[in-house]
């Protein structure tokens, strides 16, 4: 932890209010995201995972400011960017590559349009400069010239992602959060806009924060892996680290519920079965919020919220088992 | 697998008539289920996977789409046959499916009970109250906990796992020979996912129900399947055992596929193989082998002649002119 983060989240809160009272003020909260504190340094992967419902999308939208943080810290290259930033200089740091990469694109815009819109909001380039520059972004994600003037609908799923991935580097950015930036697209289509996001890492020197479910594809590309659960981290460790010394009985649970694509391992894995469902985020259980579905649930669990503390080598959890050694 | 098969589909071909000129969305395939049985469809969007279920439960609107060609023999009549009352009397009987989202498939207005029950009655021609005793029973047996209670309540009061152990539920009320779950796991989270994977088996087990299961998921297929049939553009690229496909697959599509995938039990790290291009537009699909675009094993005869079947061992076929009997093969014996 020499190197300097680039981006730190300190203690980050995000409430929806969901009802208010007679006079307007707030009478009970979503808790999307609470409490939450992470870092990633200049170049590097953190992936954050979890089941739907768990804050992680909301973790990267308030990032961004496309949602005002309830409480809590950003800071980006050391400044705080809730105050002293600028929005529009914010976007020229901090782009987002969305799911739907049909739904992220405009219909009526043709391509060149779309990744030349950046350039014009922020003036980076001149009308001379201006097709050139698109015509480079395109070809470095694999598309060429005689796709500038064609619409979103007649590319596929994997190209409207690369369209996508062009429009968010057009600005320079040094940052990108990837919010499930596959799991709209088809496995073979997958590993290649997996592959472009790495190569883009390494010549531009980007930095990701990677939000995915699928959880073998996340350990692939990150350097550290972040679980979440009902808006908290529950365990963060270097992504080989976590997979193959799971702390958290969540993480534990969760990596033993992926399905292998290879029968003789199938029938060797063993399962940490997670009984009912994900409770309500409006109404998390006391305690730790796990404890409702938790195989090894103490008296302790319901009473006391466990702190994510550091068990050596940079690996964090959350856990009372884990307090009592 | 001595006994009869329970469904035989043979040389099924499907076309949708669209302005744009005719689709064949299935074409030329052939396979079997044999009771018991799971049996597992993996292929990418607009690989045919869909709408070869569909087919089996005629569930596809003619027109636009038309039956050009086969026959589909469930026991030893022809489904393509059948009219569309006697249909009705197999769906739901004979037959079940789940589909992807379980939101959509149930009636949001009527009781979780009484959907239940519809197809117990009709049926299995039960009166009211042993139609509800029944589907009390199926809900215990999907694990849902107080299920007297929860049979009362509507969709909407159940989350995203329990309808789908609902929609379970309902297809095996009446004890169907044959269940095909449509990416039945697509939309659920992964804890659920693996609860829902590992109800269908342990139903298999108990009900000897056969089970058609369609999925892109590798793994889900590799935790459930004992044969594997790989699709791609309409045609059955590779078919055999799941050792057969996961440990010696032939067909350079699912060599792709197997490569492309990575892995949460490898811990080092592995650069993705990936298949490169995308899939074919059936509109115009290439000549020959559909595949040979993407194919970094190429050769000529791919872009002229359609593969036939090439049979390897018992049960494992493929569809490439690599695997042929004429192509040139290493001399095993020397490399070993």
């Amino acid at each position: 932890m020499e190197q300097t983060a680039l981006l730190e989240v300190r203690n980050l809160k995000k409430y929806f209010i969901t009802d208010t009272d007679f006079f307007g003020r707030p009478a009970s909260y979503l808790k999307a995201v609470d409490d939450v504190s992470f870092s990633i340094e200049k170049g590097k992967t953190l992936g954050l995972v979890g089941e739907s419902g768990c804050g992680k999308s909301t973790t990267g939208k308030t990032i961004l400011q496309l949602y005002k943080p309830t409480a809590g810290e950003i800071l980006f290259h050391g400044k705080n960017i809730n105050h002293l930033m600028e929005e529009k200089k914010l976007r020229r740091e901090m782009q987002m590559i969305f799911q739907d990469p049909y739904a992220s694109l405009n219909p009526r815009m043709t391509v060149s349009d779309i990744v030349g819109e950046p350039l014009d909001i922020h003036k980076l380039a001149s009308y001379g400069e201006r097709k050139e520059r698109i015509l480079t972004l395109l070809q470095m994600v694999g598309l060429n010239a005689e796709h500038m003037s064609r619409f979103p609908h007649e590319f596929s799923g994997g190209q409207q992602q690369r369209i996508g991935i062009a429009r968010a580097l057009a600005v320079e950015p040094s940052f990108l959060i990837c919010d499930e930036p596959i799991s709209a697209l088809d496995v073979s289509i997958q590993a290649q806009v997996v592959n472009l996001l790495e190569r883009l890492q390494d010549e531009l020197e980007l930095t990701y924060l990677f939000i995915a479910h699928d959880l073998a594809m996340v350990k692939h590309i990150s350097d550290r892996v972040a679980v979440m659960y009902l808006g908290k981290i529950v365990e963060l460790a270097d992504s080989i680290e976590l997979y193959r010394r799971p702390q958290h009985p969540y993480t534990k649970a969760l990596l033993s519920a992926i399905p292998i694509p290879d029968p003789l391992a199938e029938v060797k894995r063993q399962r940490i079965p997670l009984t009912g469902d994900v409770p309500s985020p409006l109404n998390p259980p006391a305690g730790c919020r796990f404890s409702s579905r938790c195989p090894h649930v103490m008296d302790i669990c319901s009473e006391q919220e466990p702190l994510l503390q550091d068990i050596g080598a940079g690996h964090l959890a959350a856990c009372h088992l884990i307090q009592k050694r | 697998m001595n006994s009869n098969p329970l469904l035989s589909v043979e040389e099924l071909t499907v076309c949708f008539d669209t302005f744009a000129g005719e689709v064949k969305a299935v074409d030329t395939i052939s396979f079997q289920v044999y009771p018991g049985e799971a049996i597992g469809i993996v292929g990418e969007s607009g690989c045919g996977k869909s709408v070869t279920a569909h087919s089996i439960m005629q569930l596809i609107p003619t027109p636009p789409g038309r039956y050009a060609k086969g026959k589909i023999l469930f026991g030893k009549d022809d489904l393509l046959q059948k009219s569309e009352a006697d249909m009705a009397k197999i769906r739901g009987n004979d037959i079940s499916i789940i589909f992807q989202d379980a939101m959509t498939s149930l009636n949001p207005v009527l009781t979780i009970g009484m959907q239940i029950g519809e197809s117990l009655q009709l049926h299995q021609h039960m009166n009211k109250q042993d139609a509800y005793a029944r589907a009390v029973e199926m809900l215990r047996l999907v694990g849902i906990p107080s299920p007297e209670e929860r049979i009362k309540e509507y969709p909407h009061q159940f989350s995203g796992g329990m309808r789908q152990r609902v929609m379970i539920a309902m297809a095996l009320s009446c004890n169907p020979k044959l269940l095909i779950a449509d990416e039945p796991t697509t939309a659920l989270d992964v804890t659920i996912q693996a609860q829902i994977l590992d109800l269908m088996k342990d139903l298999q087990g108990k009900l000897n129900t056969a089970i058609i299961l369609i999925s892109h998921d590798l793994g889900a297929i590799a935790s459930l399947c004992s044969r594997v049939i790989v699709m791609y553009a309409g045609k059955i690229a590779e078919a055999g055992t799941a050792i057969d496909i996961f440990h010696q697959p032939q067909h350079p599509y699912t060599w792709g596929l197997l490569q492309s995938l990575p892995r949460i039990d490898m811990m080092q790290k592995q650069k993705l193989a990936i298949i490169p291009g995308q899939p074919p537009d059936l509109l115009s699909p290439p000549t020959g082998c559909p595949f040979h675009p993407r194919c970094p094993h190429a050769m000529s005869i791919c872009q002229e002649h359609y593969p036939e079947t090439t049979v390897l061992t018992k049960g494992h076929m493929v569809h490439c002119w690599l695997q042929h009997p004429d192509a040139p093969k290493p001399n095993r014996e020397v490399t070993a």
